[in-house]
């Protein structure tokens, strides 16, 4: 199968030397491209294309680049991982823009990821809230018998589904309130789902919302865009749960 | 529970539930109102009207009406302004409209055009029959019961503005459209949504919404067209 040969594309790119520059998007152009290449794989050539040029490459984060480690973002023309459904901008190719279309980059946008330079943001609130509580207690000692403990096949899916949360924050990324809710709506319910994960669950729930607020993430209005960008298609069923486990642990208190 | 009123989902728990009085007084209000169709004698819409204005448990909701409204508009302000604040540095582009119902991205609007509305209404009818009083309030009687006439007052707003007409329409659609959204969202902020019972509540929030609309501009239509 050929690939279309794409003659020109405009390439508009937020560029910011640190998180303290003010930053500011650059115009780029890329000649003959395959429609076979793939969204990062456009920026890596574009990047020796600089060096060449003696310019600084733009930063960019990547790392699995087959849509499963949550490394890569990206707000590209208005839409958090590209324009395509369900997939990472790892997993996005050429062949979805057309020749001599602008393509605008982004980084993605919140209070609470804030840029380090040009595309890459600093999403170690993500890891702050997992660390408050997004985790199941397990003592040591002789591993358990993985069928001791009997779980209904539906709830064993749904806490899958929860489960392909990858972390990357397109969820906060395209909500207008830059809420965090699908993200750890997710990481609390595939944990509040299991009977290993229920023992914790008030105190998790209770712990990850706390730190999500302290953090600066904005509130949850229920406009669902989140789940229409998330690359794993993360329901907002969950943020439903995560609603009511935070309500009922905080009536026990 | 110090901080349940401070976090966000404690927050977005008692915008859920000040939402549910909310509606449920539009469910009130709306079956009161439709009497000004249901007999153009004015006489039942009188006697609700006079219902409502002395009994005591009625009394005692009103304030408890007003406080709930009062908190829907503060929640939603703190809410609104926290939100604003967490995206320090807008897009150049995105793709708002794609992702999400207008309605659902202009709840703040919606609501602040609502409260435009409402003091008007206030104005019109409450205030009036509360304290300033005016001349079409006159008593009248009803089933040997002496009453203020407030079919009158409302029969002779609409029956002398269009403005006031077309204004009382558009308030209606107003919170038609907060509700397609507020509805199925109160629902999902209380925790009560899943699969299945989500489709449910976003059927069940347009239908109530059109309900809504429909029904408070009933009134104003009924009189634009001569029929009272
Ligand atoms: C009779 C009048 C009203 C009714 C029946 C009503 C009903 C509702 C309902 C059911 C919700 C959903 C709550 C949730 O998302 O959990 C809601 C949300 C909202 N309301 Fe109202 N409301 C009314 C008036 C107002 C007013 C006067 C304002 C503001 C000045 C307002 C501002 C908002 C905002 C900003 C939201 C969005 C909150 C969110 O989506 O999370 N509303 N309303
Ligand atoms: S919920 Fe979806 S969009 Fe949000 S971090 Fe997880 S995978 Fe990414
Ligand atoms: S680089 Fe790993 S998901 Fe895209």
């Amino acid at each position: 199968m050929s690939d279309k040969i794409l003659k020109e594309l405009t390439l508009k790119i937020w560029r910011q030397k640190d998180a303290k520059a003010k930053g500011g998007f650059e115009t780029y152009k890329i000649r003959d491209i395959s429609g076979g290449t793939s969204f990062l794989e456009m920026l890596d050539i574009l990047n020796e294309q600089l060096v060449g040029e003696n310019k600084e490459p733009v930063a960019f984060d990547h790392d699995c680049r087959e849509g499963i480690c949550g490394m890569c973002s990206l707000f590209i023309n208005g839409r958090a991982h590209g324009p395509d459904d369900e997939v990472t901008t790892c997993q996005l190719h050429l062949r979805r823009f057309k020749d001599g279309e602008t393509i605008t980059i982004e980084p993605w946008r919140s209070g609470a990821f804030p840029v380090i330079k040009d595309l890459i943001v600093d999403r170690k609130a993500f890891e702050k809230i997992q660390q408050a509580g997004g985790y199941v207690s397990v003592t040591t000692g002789g591993v358990p018998d993985g069928n001791a403990i009997p779980v209904p096949s539906e709830k064993a899916e749904e806490a899958m589904d929860a489960a392909a949360c990858i972390g990357c924050g397109a969820c906060v990324a395209t909500c207008k309130n830059s809420s965090a809710m699908l993200f750890v709506a997710a990481k609390v319910s595939q944990l509040a789902l299991l009977p290993q994960g229920k023992i914790e669950a008030a105190r998790r729930a209770k712990a990850m919302v706390a730190k999500m607020d302290e953090l600066g993430f904005g509130n949850c209005t229920n406009t669902g865009a989140c789940e229409s960008e998330c690359p794993k298609k993360i329901s907002i069923e969950h943020i439903a749960r995560l609603n009511r486990e935070y309500l009922k642990a905080k009536l026990q208190e | 529970m110090n901080s349940f009123i401070t976090s966000s989902i404690g927050k977005k728990a008692i915008m859920g539930v000040s939402g549910f009085f909310l509606v449920s007084f539009l469910c009130v209000h709306l079956t009161a109102n439709l009497m000004i169709v249901a007999d153009s004698s004015g006489e039942t819409f009188n006697e609700v009207c006079h219902f409502m204005a002395t009994n005591p448990i009625v009394r005692v909701i009103e304030p408890v009406l007003a406080l709930g409204f009062l908190l829907h508009i503060a929640l939603a302000s703190w809410l609104t302004l926290q939100n604003r604040a967490a995206r320090p540095v807008k897009y150049a582009r995105s793709n708002q409209s794609g992702n999400a119902s207008w309605a659902s991205r202009n709840m703040y609007i919606l609501g602040a055009l609502i409260l435009v509305f409402l003091l008007l209404h206030l104005w019109n009818f409450w205030w009036k029959i509360k304290f300033a009083g005016d001349p079409l309030l006159a008593q009248t009687e009803v089933d040997g019961t002496l009453m203020e006439n407030t079919y009158a007052l409302v029969s002779g707003l609409f029956k002398t503005s269009v403005a006031y007409c077309v204004l009382y329409i558009l308030g209606g659609i107003l919170l038609g459209l907060h509700l397609t959204h507020g509805f199925g969202a109160a629902f999902q902020s209380v925790g009560l949504s899943n699969r299945v019972w989500r489709k449910r509540w976003a059927v069940l929030g347009v239908l109530f919404a059109v309900v809504i609309a429909a029904g408070f501009s009933i009134i104003p239509v009924y009189f634009l067209l001569g029929l009272g």
